[in-house]
């Protein structure tokens, strides 16, 4: 009998961007994509949710502060509370921070320049449900695009959040940090965008390391729960 | 009452505005340092006294207005409230 397909949730915000790429990549991947419009405040019967990139709200006042309050956010939160899995990519993050849901804030990356390109992420954990398919010290290369990526943990973060370094820092971020997750393990956040990285006609394959991880992660979730 | 809510990038918290603001200063002659680019909220807040004013912006920073992460806050009250 083949394995069930997970059902991960891709919320879509007024000004998410990345979220059909989300969508695309995790149905590549083997996963039933359900798209989610930012406006619901439940959630429908999902593995995990995908917050995806753009530019939530406009972004105003601060990254991710204005899609903090959207009531499918207030769903994701519970949801994550629940112990349910949760990846935010690049603005994705940007809101699990200003949610509370990811320890740090990020801010204009130090150059003031919109940075787009590949980078090199080390992967600092590979005991993740995010990065259980990379090995710990493998190198992902991932692309990079925005304005305001440079990652500022809070006092006192526990080095063990910290899931992926950049190589070569792009933005200033302290530490080189490029993803971190909760306490728990159910929630992580990075800036690089896996989305676009799915398929080596893109330029690099190495984002289905993280998202088909969280795939397995979600798979795992649906027969527990079968 | 009319509010004036100033918010800044906390000490200790890397600037690149700033910094920016800073050498664009300097190259047109003025001898400046320590330049910092925050925000300005302007609102007008329902209340009977300004203790009250103030409590509400006060909750209104903490809430949304500022990240206490990376971000402080002054809150200047104007005017008497609605007789």
């Amino acid at each position: 009998m083949a394995s069930p397909q997970p059902r991960i949730g891709v919320i879509t915000y007024p000004g998410s961007q990345d979220d059909r790429d989300a969508l695309w990549a995790l149905a590549a991947l083997d996963a039933e994509a359900v798209p989610v419009w930012h406006e619901e405040p439940e959630l429908p019967a999902l593995d995990a949710v995908v917050l995806p990139g753009g530019f939530s709200y406009g972004d105003y006042l601060r990254c991710g502060a204005i899609a903090r309050f959207s009531p499918t956010t207030a769903a994701v939160c519970a949801f994550a509370e629940s112990g349910g899995l949760v990846l935010g990519i690049c603005n994705g993050f940007q809101i699990l921070c200003e949610a509370g849901l990811l320890p740090g804030a990020l801010l204009r990356n130090e150059s003031l320049r919109f940075v787009c390109r590949d980078v090199p992420l080390h992967v600092e954990r590979a005991d993740t449900a995010f990065t259980a398919r990379c090995r710990t010290g493998q190198i992902l290369v991932i692309p990079v695009k925005h304005g305001d990526g440079r990652y500022v943990p809070p006092p006192g973060l526990d080095p063990a959040q910290v899931v992926l370094r950049y190589r070569d820092n792009p933005n200033g971020s302290v530490d080189d940090i490029a993803g971190v997750c909760n306490e728990t393990g159910n929630v992580m956040g990075l800036m690089p965008h896996p989305e676009h990285a799915v398929d080596p006609l893109l330029g690099s394959a190495d984002g289905a390391f993280i998202l088909a991880s969280l795939v397995d992660a979600a798979r795992d979730r649906a027969l527990a729960a079968a | 009452m009319k509010a004036t809510v100033l918010v800044r990038p906390k000490a200790g918290i890397l600037d690149p505005q700033g910094d920016a603001v800073e050498r664009a200063l300097e190259h047109l002659g003025f001898s400046v340092s320590g330049a910092r680019v925050g925000k300005v909220v302007d609102l007008e807040v329902e209340a009977d006294d300004e203790a009250g004013a103030r409590a509400q912006v006060e909750r209104m920073c903490e809430q949304l207005l500022a990240n206490p992460l990376i971000e402080s806050y002054e809150i200047e009250l104007h005017g008497q409230p609605a007789a």
